[in-house]
């Protein structure tokens, strides 16, 4: 029966449930980070991030120690990498950071080349292995869920503020290279934490198309931070599903049914807006 | 009514970008209540000036206060409408949430918006027209909406300096009037206002106007600053041939 279909699968075996688990971490971190990340239009230099933990994970690898603790390394080199090229580069900082984390990931290929899995390990690091996390993963990725969530509270406003304008902020009174590195700090600790279920190839999707859906369809911060967690929640229980149906990788199944999600999304919303458009006529700016 | 007093002040000031002065030996003195137009092209300085006064720019030589203090150090009590200040039409937020930004100078991180704040914003909106669409998300105004939306923001923070960069742009005739009006308001209370615009009309009504060209063309009374010779000065500046 479809019900079974549906369920059985988690019911059934410990793996899909520990991974459904971590998915679902990942897909609420990324809700709140990636919110932040869509308004400002740092989608980017998120890549960038992703990317540029791969040297970091494959060291830790090849040493023996934990893959989080090379990432958290190689994202602070990151990080400071483009800050640093934010504001000294005379070149326009994509060009800069675009090099910044091709020259990364090389560096993490040829990491990995020393190890005597190589194709193992790089397909590991790039997307993820979801049906192998342990109970120690999952309590990683919600100590970093509370304190992206913490943060977020604290630091909504001028998040916000950002998101409209910089100027704003600062004439606000909020000091913009603080938030800024802030967000930056934000956007590591949430590839940080997802590497590993989805890989650091596929987290930027992950990030990027809930938080997008959500854009389109809220009237609030708040609404698209819920409908990012709603739609990446759903990515992750489709694509394990799919993928444990057809034997298809889970890391790229769920990223793959987020990005489809957004794409219907847009289509969607375009439609709605369009007919919105047709059945109003032109409002012409006037006072009452 | 409020006691006149010094409320921007600047000496040989320069302003411009990096290292690249775009106007300089400023010297201003305003008071409380005044309203200084500052007149003239794209380029001219202009956005410039306004931008230094908010502290989002370095004063490059000289010196300027406001409000006894740095310029950006008095948050809570200096606003500034930048121009076009819409960034995305992605963003999910509705008239009323952007006005009520407007009071973050305010609030800080921490403090939570309480009844006094949610009173300015609703009055705020009534005074633009703002609240006729207060739930209307920004992405679906009109560029005449997004700019009352803002101008509602910038007077939620209920400053005693007001920087406006162009607050009339796509407004029509009506709307236009509105601003004219709520800048005389705001100078009745004792705000000072610094306003950039290309339109001869606002600087009428105020203390004084400054015509930029990146250079002071003139500065001085409406009627006296105003003088023919001096608009084809200013305006004549960078028109192609």
């Amino acid at each position: 029966m479809p019900g079974g279909a549906l369920l059985d699968p988690f019911v059934a075996n410990e793996f899909m449930r520990q991974a459904l688990v971590a998915s679902v971490l990942v897909a609420l971190v990324c809700a709140v980070t990636g919110t932040y990340v869509v308004l400002r239009g740092l989608s980017f230099v998120g890549d960038a991030l992703a990317h540029g933990v791969v040297p970091g994970i494959a060291a830790a690898l090849l040493m023996g120690v934990s893959g989080v603790l090379g990432a958290a390394v190689s994202a602070a080199v990151m990080m400071t990498g483009i800050s640093v090229i934010t504001r000294k580069s005379r070149l326009s900082s994509d060009t800069a950071i675009g090099l910044l984390f091709v020259g990364m990931l090389a560096l993490g290929v040829i990491i990995t080349s020393r190890s005597r899995s190589f194709v193992g390990d790089i397909t590991r690091i790039l997307f993820g292995e979801l049906l192998g996390v342990t109970t120690s993963d999952l309590l990683w990725q919600s100590g970093a869920l509370a304190l992206v969530s913490a943060a977020a509270i604290i630091a909504h406003r001028p998040f916000v503020l950002m998101s409209i304008d910089d100027g704003l902020a600062r004439t606000s009174g909020f000091s913009v290279p603080f938030f800024h590195s802030l967000m930056l700090v934000l956007v590591a600790i949430t590839v940080v934490a997802s590497f590993q279920s989805v890989g650091t190839l596929l987290v930027l999707g992950m990030l990027v198309a809930p938080a997008a859906s959500g854009a389109l369809l809220a009237r609030r911060v708040s609404s698209m931070m819920l409908i990012a967690a709603a739609y990446g929640t759903a990515a992750s229980y489709i694509g394990l599903l799919v993928s444990y149906h057809y034997n298809l990788a889970a890391g790229g199944s769920i990223v793959f049914v987020a990005v489809a999600l957004f794409g219907m999304t847009a289509v969607v919303a375009s439609t709605v807006a369009r007919r919105r458009e047709a059945e109003v006529p032109h409002q012409h700016e006037h006072r009452h | 009514m409020h006691t006149p007093a010094c409320t921007i002040k600047s000496e040989s000031l320069a302003v411009g970008y990096g290292r690249h002065t775009i106007v300089g030996d400023l010297n201003l003195h305003l008071m409380t209540g005044d309203l200084v137009a500052l007149i003239g092209t794209n380029g001219s300085g202009k956005s410039t000036l306004l931008k230094t006064l908010a502290g989002m720019l370095t004063a490059l030589a000289g010196s300027v206060s406001v409000l006894d203090a740095a310029p950006g150090a008095s948050p809570k009590r200096v606003a500034y409408l930048p121009q076009h200040p819409v960034s995305s039409h992605t963003l999910p937020l509705r008239a009323r949430d952007v006005v009520a930004m407007g009071r973050y100078a305010h609030l800080g991180l921490f403090k939570r918006a309480g009844a006094t704040d949610r009173k300015i914003v609703e009055r705020t909106m009534h005074r633009t027209g703002a609240a006729e669409f207060a739930d209307k998300p920004l992405r679906e105004m009109s560029g005449g909406q997004q700019q009352r939306t803002h101008l509602a923001q910038v007077l939620a923070r209920d400053a005693e300096v007001l920087l406006l960069d162009e607050p009339t742009a796509g407004l029509d005739i009506a709307g236009k009037a509105a601003v004219a009006d709520i800048i005389a308001a705001e100078r009745a209370r004792g705000v000072t206002v610094v306003l950039a615009t290309h339109d001869l009309a606002d600087a009428t009504s105020a203390t004084a106007v400054m015509l930029l060209a990146q250079r002071v063309v003139a500065f001085g009374p409406p009627a006296q600053a105003l003088s023919d010779d001096n608009v084809r000065e200013c305006f004549g500046f960078t028109q192609p041939h």
